[in-house]
């Protein structure tokens, strides 16, 4: 009888205390936007697609962020340019669906897609939060500074060679018997 | 059966299999890289170790490869076994020492067997410090891509290629490690079927090259079940949509049709669906101003050709619904056949041989278990390629015959092969000119026609003396082979005889039959496989559909001599049909042609109104194969323009789904009453629920369309069909008979069908959607006459046979890109003798009389002095026009960009 | 025009200042809330965020007045309306101060019972209406929440009715001169605390709309004023039971004299619903089938309990 007041009634009473004790306790409140807030860099805003150390497109259109997003709001073509480097013909992201998760980021095997600190985003027109690859393009390498796809996959491309990739040996002679 | 135990599960499985096979069918999850569901065992990847057991007792077990372990009774064995675990572990992380990680640019990832089954054995982080080894890749031709980095080494391509499909020029090299897949040096793949490659291969080494122009992953493509439009062998098929183009085609399995595979031509030649070239207008063409027509203008026009008794002519690659509304339109005296004159009367005595119960068409299955062939001047692999993939295979029975009697298991398939070395089943090729099944056939007659039926109708009078003897001229000298094959077919357990309508000689359809007549006379009551072969997808149907005395030649005659004043073509080019001259003649006298069709074409260009048609992944419709098999092919995705699928134009503003129209033409259409039952029955359905064509992981659903609109539109609704242009509804798991594309969990690639089969290799577990219509007759006809003529062939000219290629021949799948980089300018291939004759070299242009056009002279080792193999190309040359002996002028003009230097034949004298 | 119990202006003051305070309670809630979740609440829209009110006023008559087309539009439509006039007509029963009420009547307790029977009318048939799966999850819950504490709720206060002899909500006033009820019947408070949370369907016992499980129950379908009319519905069923609390154990306005007995009357009211704020800020939502447990197992024998005790003793003695 003890042990079941205690459990219903007491253990109530003193959550009710906790929770009113509170009112003593100076609020988190941050007065936005007198008061700007510290946004933490790994913050869940904006998306944009970033770049690699040499400048060119990080995103090679592989589809991953677009298959993990639970709203589908990510669309895109891939294309590939006379380098051999993979890219999306068009890439668009439909913020007025997005709900800033960060599956696409999770997903992103090249780094390419990253959110950002920046969560100012309202918009006077819905059609307006419609981004396509220009918007999102940004020309920098963003949160991950030296990684570079290509210099680790085994695809060759223009400017690295079959065997020039991160611990690749030079191409085999198939014609040789010996090594 | 054989009980066995399975982790403490028992089993019943059958004996004659291999552990992995049955561990897969009783479903199973074991992973396997080498092991192909038709290609057998060799145990070469190590990958499906399982611990077995001597007995109950025996609590320390062996490990062996479950593929390389038959299935025996009470056998004990343990997938789960942690040192089985481990051992599997340990082999994929040695496979993936060197592979590149590159999968995100490479086009197999999310259907990647590589990838699910490291997954399933548990591998996820390279700890071996050295480097990877790397290959350069090759140019393999418009159709594969070729990156070798991704290689693990399991042979299976060489193994399919080689040794399924017969291919020379792609082959391993070099050792160990280092091992290499591919040719000797650059260059295009030289087998009809090395698009398999793509389903062959478990990781990305080859991939399709036109699918990657446009890629987009296996999860985003809109597909559904359809069938291969490409000939009439009706290979079931998974086209792949996304942002309103079609991006892919695959093979979608069929124990009876296709099994696993497809020829080139079907996997790469859907390409015209997204050309730019596709009529998208209902046009009225007026003193050559062509204005597009309103609806009230269309009705008007349709009210006018169907109340001025137009005749219609019918299409072999239109649908059976839209010949038969056709024929509704103009009535059964009015619609005419849209084959050839000589292929009607070809089509006509197929249809009638098909009725005969002496007679058995055979499924592709079926044709895989011949074990004696005689082929009578077809040319399956140019007309219809997935048969001749068949026909390799049923020259291997012996093969495997020689294994039985050794106790060796049919699986075991680097033994069985050793064991036979060179010893085939028997396949007697009769032609024209040299094939590409000659590496395989055991004779092979090249002769000119007149001798290829004489010998015809000789081995069918040798197995019996009641047949129809043949004019022993012709036949002199080959006593010897007409007497081997009788006997190879009468020794045979299943004899197979195969004709076409493509040689352009009835006489070789009548030869056949009387072969396999004379052989269901000698060997009692069983029909004998008689396969007659047809070129084009519904030209069974269309056959079925026409009155026998309607041929296109009548037509024509009526519309030349100004009888009736409106005609209606349905989805066909005439200029393909009939001689040019004919055409234009009766079209001329013309005031109202309307043509429906879905590209532009010759006859399209005379037409005073002409109709946008739809193509085969845009409508829902059914086809009937060279067997009389009628298949449901569903659409796949919208046409945004204004065509419509021919029916619909043909029917006006009567409102009619696609469902009651086949149920329209199941009831009306004489032959055709069982086409109904290939529609789906809704009532299996839960609360009316759609199978969605797009997979649980479509993406990109609210951004596709958000640059137009941010407002996503209503998803479209699919009224017609059992089928939702959503990707919601039953799970596709469900009811594997409309699978649209194999997915089950941990199985993303295509080697997830083990799951929906009853069996390996066997049926999908609901069934196909297929219905044989050709019912027997009570009683089997006559032997029939020789009734060809054929022409004398005076000095200087040569007798014209017709030759077919596989990539050009068919008229949409030469609008292909990928296909038109395959294809080759119209040649004539001449023997040696004949080319010295006529003073002319290989890759000269020459002149035929009577033809406007050039082609070029390819001389072919094999051909037999006086007959001259002429390819017609895409339309170049009018077939019809040509004369039966011809001979050959100088021509000045250059060889064209194509010319003839992608032609893969066995023949062409290298030095050349 | 005289200001007496019942007169036209007492009643016109009463019904604008209990729908005013219910309508500012969601102002008071959302501040409340704020300060004991370490937040500042509603700040922004006039003095401290004052004007909030008006501002939600004003969205909520300018939004969509939605009336889904499966719905059966004639109950979907009195639906709200019901709840707020029962609860209303309630309020006419409470004696807020001397001089101060709209109707004294003798069977006040009894009427307030009735209203509340009635209230759940409104939930049921705005559950129903909606043809909606959730809406009917919630109309199920409501009705068998509200039926089953309105029956310990009214055995509570029968320990409060044998006390005063009188179901007068002014005489239980007057009869608390000595001491307030909530000594002597300080298990009834508690039940009567309980079951009118309950009956109010306020968190922690808010099951019939639980947002989390059922989207929100039987108003899931209702938007625009027809939404905002169950919403301010609900501020004025805690006012009332608030209200209740005050005038059956607290002594309703009797207090020192330094203060008008009106303001007795309201700080003890408002002390109520900062309680009810803080529940809901600190308690969780028990299970449907625990609510119905606790009420029937546990509530219902203590409430008889009670009744008898209270009844025993008085009978000893008188």
């Amino acid at each position: 009888m003890f042990n079941l007041i205690k459990d219903t009634l007491l253990s109530q009473v003193v959550t009710l205390w906790h929770v009113f004790s509170h009112a003593f306790v100076k609020a988190d409140t941050v007065q936005y936007p007198e008061e700007q807030p510290y946004m933490f860099p790994r913050w869940r805003g904006r998306i944009i697609l970033s770049r690699d150390p040499d400048g060119e497109e990080r995103c090679v259109a592989c589809n991953l962020c677009a298959v993990a997003c639970p709203v589908d709001c990510i669309a895109l073509q891939k294309t590939e340019d006379e380098d051999g480097r993979w890219y999306p013909e068009f890439f668009r992201i439909n913020f007025s669906r997005c709900i800033m998760c960060g599956f696409c980021e999770e997903a992103c095997p090249t780094y390419a897609i990253q959110l950002t600190p920046d969560f100012e985003m309202a918009e006077y027109t819905r059609q307006d939060m419609v981004w396509e690859k220009e918007d999102l393009l940004i020309s920098g390498t963003g949160k991950y500074h030296d990684y570079s796809f290509y210099r680790v996959a085994g695809k060759s491309i223009k400017g690295k060679d079959k065997g020039e990739a991160l611990n690749e040996a030079a191409p085999v002679d198939v014609r040789s018997l010996l090594t | 059966m054989a009980k066995i135990v399975i982790d403490g599960v028992s089993y019943e499985v059958d004996p004659n299999n291999n552990l992995l096979q049955e561990c897969l069918s009783q479903g199973l999850d074991l992973p396997y890289f080498c092991w192909h569901p038709c290609m057998g065992s060799v145990g070469a990847c190590r990958q499906c170790a399982v611990k077995q057991y001597l007995d109950a007792d025996d609590k320390d077990g062996t490990l062996v490869m479950a593929c390389m372990t038959p299935a025996s009774d009470g056998a004990i064995i343990s997938i789960e076994d942690e040192q089985a675990r481990s051992f599997r572990a340990d082999v994929i992380e040695s496979l993936m020492i060197s592979h590149p990680h590159d999968c995100p640019v490479c086009e197999e990832g999310g259907e990647c067997h590589l990838q699910d089954m490291t997954l399933m054995s548990g591998h996820n982080y390279r700890r071996y410090d050295k480097k990877k080894v790397t290959h350069r890749n090759q140019y393999l031709g418009p159709f594969i891509n070729h990156e070798m980095n991704r290689c693990i080494a399991c042979y299976r391509c060489v193994r399919y290629y080689d040794d399924y499909a017969g291919g020379t020029d792609l082959s391993a090299q070099a050792s160990h490690h280092h091992v290499y897949f591919g040719r000797q040096a650059d260059g295009v793949l030289e087998s009809e079927f090395s698009g398999n490659l793509v389903e062959v291969c478990p990781t990305g080494v080859f991939t399709d090259k036109g699918f990657s122009k446009h890629y987009v992953r296996k999860w985003d493509l809109q597909s559904a079940p359809s069938v291969c439009v490409g000939c009439a062998v009706g290979c079931n098929t998974t086209p792949g949509e996304r942002y309103g183009s079609l991006r892919r085609l695959v093979n979608r399995y069929n124990s009876e049709i296709n099994g696993y595979f497809l020829c080139d031509r079907g996997r790469f030649g859907f390409d015209y669906v997204n050309s730019e070239q596709r009529l998208k207008e209902p046009v009225r063409l007026l003193d050559s101003e062509s204005r597009t027509l309103s609806s009230e203008e269309l009705a008007a026009t349709l009210a006018e050709f169907s109340s001025s008794r137009a005749i219609g002519i019918g299409s072999p690659r239109a649908s059976n619904e839209s010949n038969f509304m056709l024929r509704c339109l103009v009535g059964d005296e009015n619609f005419y056949s849209g084959f050839s004159d000589t292929e009607h009367g070809a089509v006509q005595s197929i249809i009638e041989l098909a009725a005969d119960p002496a007679f058995h068409c055979p499924s592709i299955s079926e044709i895989e278990q011949a074990d004696a062939v005689v082929i009578l001047s077809e040319d399956v692999t140019n007309t219809a390629p997935r048969l001749a993939l068949a026909l390799r295979q049923s020259v291997r029975n012996k093969a495997l015959s020689l294994a039985e009697d050794c106790h060796i298991p049919q699986w075991q398939d680097a033994a069985v092969r050793e064991l036979a070395q060179q010893q085939r089943s028997p396949l007697c090729i009769l032609s024209s000119y040299a094939t590409r099944l000659d590496d395989v056939a055991s004779d092979t007659v090249i002769e000119s026609p007149r001798v290829l039926s004489a010998i015809g109708f000789a081995i069918a009078n040798k197995i019996s003396a009641t047949a129809a003897s043949s004019d022993g001229g012709a036949t002199e000298g080959y006593g010897e082979l007409i007497a081997r094959v009788a006997a190879q077919l009468m020794a045979a357990k299943r004899p197979l005889v195969i004709a076409g309508t493509t040689a352009g000689d009835t006489d070789l359809i009548r030869a056949a039959a009387n072969i396999a007549r004379a052989l269901q006379e000698k060997r009692g009551e069983k029909p004998v496989d008689l396969c007659l072969l047809v070129p084009e997808v519904n030209s069974m149907g269309l056959g079925m559909l026409v009155n026998k005395e309607n041929t296109l030649g009548r037509a024509l005659e009526k519309l030349s001599s100004g009888a009736v004043s409106h005609a209606v073509v349905l989805e066909n080019d005439l200029y393909r049909r009939a001689d040019s001259g004919v055409v234009d003649a009766a079209l001329s006298r013309l005031d109202n042609l309307m043509v429906l069709d879905l590209l532009d074409t010759p006859t399209t260009a005379k037409a005073s109104v002409v109709l946008p048609t739809t193509a085969f992944s845009e409508h829902e419709a059914t086809y009937v194969n060279y067997e009389g098999r009628a298949q449901l092919s569903f659409q796949v995705h919208r046409n945004h323009s204004a065509a419509k699928p021919a029916w619909r134009w043909l029917n006006g503003d009567q409102e009619c789904d696609v469902e009651t129209m086949v149920n329209r033409c199941s009831s009306e259409a004489k032959g055709f009453d069982k086409l109904g039952q290939l529609l789906p029955d809704p009532a299996q359905f839960v609360a009316g629920m759609k199978i969605p064509r797009q997979s649980q992981r479509y993406s990109g659903r609210t951004a596709i369309k958000a640059n137009l609109n941010v407002h996503e539109p209503k998803q479209a609704v699919d009224s017609e069909s059992v089928m939702a242009f959503s990707m919601e509804g039953i799970s596709a798991q469900k009811d594997a008979a409309f699978m649209a594309s194999s997915w089950a969990p941990q199985w993303n690639s295509n080697q997830s069908i083990s799951k929906f089969q009853e069996e390996i290799n066997g049926k999908l577990k609901q069934g196909h959607t297929g219905t044989l219509l050709i019912k027997k007759l009570a009683d089997s006809g006559a032997y029939l006459q020789a009734e060809s003529a054929y022409p004398d062939v005076s000095k200087g000219s040569l007798e014209v046979v017709l030759a077919q290629q596989i990539f050009g021949s068919d008229e949409l799948s030469a609008r292909s890109n990928s296909i038109q980089e395959r294809m080759t300018d119209p040649y004539i291939g001449i023997s040696p003798a004949d080319a010295q004759a006529q003073g002319v070299q290989h890759g000269d242009m020459v002149s035929l009389d009577g033809i406007d056009a050039p082609v070029v002279v390819c001389i072919r080792s094999k051909m037999r002095t006086g007959v001259a193999a002429i390819y017609c190309g895409n339309g170049e040359i009018n077939p019809h026009a040509l004369p039966e002996t011809i001979s050959l002028g100088k021509s000045e003009s250059a060889m064209g960009e194509r010319g003839i230097r992608g032609l893969i034949i066995s023949d062409v004298l290298e030095d050349y | 025009m005289t200001w007496e119990v019942g007169s036209y202006l007492n009643i016109g003051v009463i019904l604008g200042l209990v729908i005013f305070i219910a309508a500012m309670l969601i102002w008071v809630e959302r501040r409340l809330l704020g300060l004991w979740q370490e937040r500042l609440g509603p700040n922004r829209v006039g003095w401290f965020g004052l004007l909030q009110v008006a501002a939600d006023m004003i969205k909520i008559f300018t939004k969509e007045d939605w009336i889904p087309p499966f719905a059966d539009r004639m109950s979907f439509v009195l639906a709200p309306a019901i709840i707020m006039v029962v609860i209303l007509t309630s309020f006419a029963v409470i004696p807020f101060a001397p001089g101060v009420g709209v109707v004294d009547s003798n069977i006040g307790i009894l009427f307030v019972l009735a209203m509340a029977s009635l209230g759940a009318y409104s939930v049921m048939l705005g559950g129903l209406s909606s043809d909606n799966k959730y809406a009917l999850l919630g109309a199920l819950r409501a009705a068998a929440q509200m039926v089953s504490y309105e029956v310990f709720m009214g055995i509570s206060l029968l320990g409060v009715v044998a006390l005063s002899g009188s179901f007068n909500l002014r005489e239980i006033v007057i009869a608390q001169s000595d001491g307030w009820y909530i000594f002597p019947q300080f298990i009834g408070f508690v039940i009567f605390l309980i079951a009118g949370i309950a009956e109010s369907h306020r968190l922690p016992f808010d099951i019939p709309e639980a947002e989390q499980e059922i989207c929100s129950g039987y108003h899931t379908e209702y938007s625009g004023m027809k939404f905002g009319m169950f919403f301010v519905g609900e501020y004025l069923g805690l006012v009332l039971i608030a209200s209740l609390l005050t005038v059956l154990f607290f002594g309703g306005w009797l207090g020192p004299a330094f203060l008008p007995p009106i303001f007795w009357f309201a700080i003890k009211a408002f002390g109520f619903i900062a309680f009810f704020i803080l529940l809901r800020a600190a308690i969780p939502r028990p299970r449907y089938d625990q609510l119905m447990t606790y009420g029937w197992l546990f509530l219902l024998p203590l409430s008889l309990l009670n009744l008898l005790v209270t009844g025993a003793i008085i009978l000893v003695t008188q």
